[in-house]
């Protein structure tokens, strides 16, 4: 398993991608650092970048990746080793690698400039989506033969996640605006990772704001310990619950 | 005779340094203070020793000083007032009271003033009172470095810290108010100024005052009171250099400002707030040099409003700048810094050259439908929002600044 994990790694991390991948996050978070020196302007900022573009870089890579190592998956599947070590090692190796290029890319520049707790659940935010993006791009990948179709599953459910449900909640919440909404909408953000990281940054970013009309309930929610261990178990099981149907998925296929 | 006798002359001062200078009587631990009071004559100096006191219903009408030599403690045991003033130069100077009684229908107070004048409060310290300092019908009062904490858990156990019905002419400065149910409280109060006082965690506002004209507040701080500041029904305020911090809540305002109208608020600071300015039915006033900064909506104008001005104000970091509740705009906003201003300047004259709306899209959604705001800064949303700041449609056209500037106002201001 170690082994395999290791030629995995070693693979990804030969491949340009993880480099550009870092360098990238390293210019945009030097960009932000240069343009503002207060931390929750910066964290502003980066905030889109981590909602947005992180997990479609995340769900592009994971899906490509899988394609691209099929002939060595399918080589390593003829040798006697557990077919979910074999799954694990790619999926590991994929979430290590986006992890460390956002660990590096903004780690470096919060050395450097400085941090405070808003830029560091913003980056644990950008971990974790990564983590549901790239399992649930696995799983899009998994359930299909063609990579073209698996890349379209990938993008459509990032555009899902991070554009048409707002939508649909938005639509739903001005539907019903004469109905208490606040549980229903609090179960809705649950139902989305993207929304979930969205709201634990805006407990951070705009709590004056919340602390009106309804906006109490949500950060009463998130605010006390109760509710950040529900939140965070939420994100856990929608890292956990794609990457556990698609390794069942991997298990059974038929390469 | 001649008119200007020198002895004549000399016994009359002699008189008169006599009576202005008058003796001290000296209470001393375990001593009486009513009976001193009772044989001090106007213009004596009663000094009281350190130690505790039983007082109630201390009645003063003569002229006389009172003075605490180590903060004397006035305990009032749960019963009424613990001292009743009605005079003229009356001094209470370094006393530490507690315990009135707590009754909402003679408002029992530490020291309660009636149609009294030229009276000053100082360097007293009242614990658990029920209201602290109470002013009826009385002018020229000084009340100065008075620090009043009450302990009370929910709003109907504590009354006001300082209250002042019907005064006139007086000055509050350097007190700290903690707890009370008003920190300070005005009503029918003219020609007073109310400078650098401390009012902190009270119940109810910070500030409140209703009916009170020509009153000017400088450097006070209010901070994490229940709901905010609110004053109401009043013309010609002036507020200046104050910091209206943490009034978090959904009805809790930096500063709830109702039918207010000829007033000026200049350099003020509104930190943390869900509302710095709450405005209704507000006329002809002036908004200069203030900042806005981390609040949920730096300012709600509602359309009651009319002919005020906001001019050279800086809104940094605020979640939503400005929200109304209708299309009319009879405001004018003049030159503000805006933080979320995107234009350019070709001309390099430090000001926009194209207007700035600050009423977003959304701010109008939420305005509405409260809920909603748990969408904010979604991709959905900054797309909307943008969507409207290129075509204008639901937000008020007229809500615009035609100068923004480029960099903050220089405030010219020191706030610690």
């Amino acid at each position: 398993m170690l082994k395999l994990l290791k030629y995995a790694l070693y693979d990804i991390i030969q491949s340009r991608f993880a480099i550009l991948y870092t360098l990238f996050m390293l210019l945009v978070a030097i960009a932000v650092y240069q343009v503002s020196e207060d931390m929750s302007k910066v964290s502003l900022s980066l905030l889109n970048i981590m909602l947005m573009i992180v997990p479609l870089i995340s769900a592009i890579f994971a899906t490509t990746h899988f394609f691209n190592n099929l002939e060595f998956t399918e080589l390593m599947l003829a040798q006697p080793v557990k077919r979910s070590h074999v799954f694990l090692s790619q999926i590991i190796a994929v979430v290590v690698v986006l992890s460390l290029a956002l660990i590096l890319g903004f780690g470096v520049p919060m050395l450097i400039w400085g941090s405070d707790m808003t830029v560091l659940t913003l980056l644990g935010i950008g971990i974790s989506l990564s983590i549901v993006f790239a399992s649930m791009a696995f799983l899009a990948s998994v359930s299909t033969r063609d990579k073209a179709k698996a890349i379209g599953i990938s993008l459509s459910i990032w555009i899902y996640f991070s554009l048409i449900y707002d939508g649909l909640v938005l639509y739903m919440i001005y539907s019903f605006a004469d109905y208490p909404l606040e549980k229903v909408t609090l179960a809705l953000t649950f139902l989305n990772p993207v929304d979930l990281g969205r709201i634990i940054m805006l407990m951070q970013l705009d709590i004056s704001a919340l602390m009106g009309y309804t906006g109490a309930f949500f950060a009463d929610f998130f605010g006390n310990i109760k509710g950040i261990v529900i939140s965070s178990g939420i994100l856990i099981l929608w890292m956990a619950i794609p990457a556990y149907f698609s390794m069942r998925r991997f298990a059974k296929k038929d390469f | 005779m001649k008119l200007f006798n020198p002895y004549l002359l000399l016994f009359f001062w002699m008189i008169v340094s006599f009576t202005s200078f008058g003796k001290s009587i000296r209470v001393k631990a375990g001593g009486s203070i009513p009976n001193a009071v009772e044989q001090a004559n106007a213009g004596d100096t009663v000094i009281v020793s350190k130690g505790d006191y039983t007082v109630n219903e201390l009645i003063i009408r003569k002229s006389i000083t009172l003075i605490g030599e180590g903060m004397p403690t006035l305990d009032g045991q749960d019963k009424g007032n613990i001292i009743l003033i009605a005079g003229k130069n009356i001094t209470v100077n370094g006393f530490r009271f507690i315990n009135t009684g707590r009754s909402n229908t003679d408002d029992s107070a530490a020291i309660k003033f009636f149609d009294s004048s030229y009276c000053t409060i100082e360097g007293n310290e009242l614990l658990d009172t029920f209201f602290g300092l109470h002013f009826s019908n009385s002018s020229h009062l000084t009340i100065r470095n008075n620090r009043l904490i009450s302990t009370a858990d929910r709003e109907f156990e504590t009354g006001n810290g300082i209250h002042l019905w019907k005064c006139k002419e007086n000055l509050i400065e350097n007190n700290y108010v903690k707890g009370h149910r008003d920190g300070i409280y005005l009503e029918f109060t003219t020609d007073t100024e109310v400078i650098n006082n401390t009012i902190e965690n009270n119940m109810r506002y910070g500030l409140h005052f209703m009916f009170a004209h020509d009153n000017s507040y400088i450097k006070n701080r209010f901070k994490a009171n229940g709901a905010g500041v609110a004053v109401m029904y009043t013309k010609n305020v002036l507020m200046k250099e104050n910091i209206f911090e943490q009034s978090e809540g959904s009805s809790s305002y930096g500063i709830l400002l109702k039918d207010i109208s000829d007033s000026q608020i200049i350099g003020n600071k509104f930190q943390d707030n869900t509302i710095g300015i709450y405005m209704e039915g507000c006329s002809r006033s002036e908004f200069t040099g203030n900042l806005f900064t981390q609040n949920g909506w730096a300012l709600k104008l509602m359309a009651s409003c009319d002919q005020n001005t906001f001019e050279n104000n800086n809104f940094i970091n605020n979640t939503f700048d400005i929200s109304t509740n209708g299309s009319v705009v009879l405001n004018e906003l003049i030159g503000n810094y805006w933080d979320k201003y995107e234009g350019y300047d070709l001309n390099k004259d430090r000001i926009g050259d194209v207007p700035y709306r600050p009423i977003s899209l959304f701010s109008v959604i939420v305005e509405k439908i409260p809920t909603a705001v748990i969408l904010w800064r979604s991709f959905m949303v900054t797309l909307l929002d943008r969507m409207e700041k290129v075509m204008p449609s639901i937000t008020p056209e007229n809500m615009i600044d035609n100068s923004p500037k480029m960099k903050p106002n220089d405030l010219n201001t020191t706030h610690p």
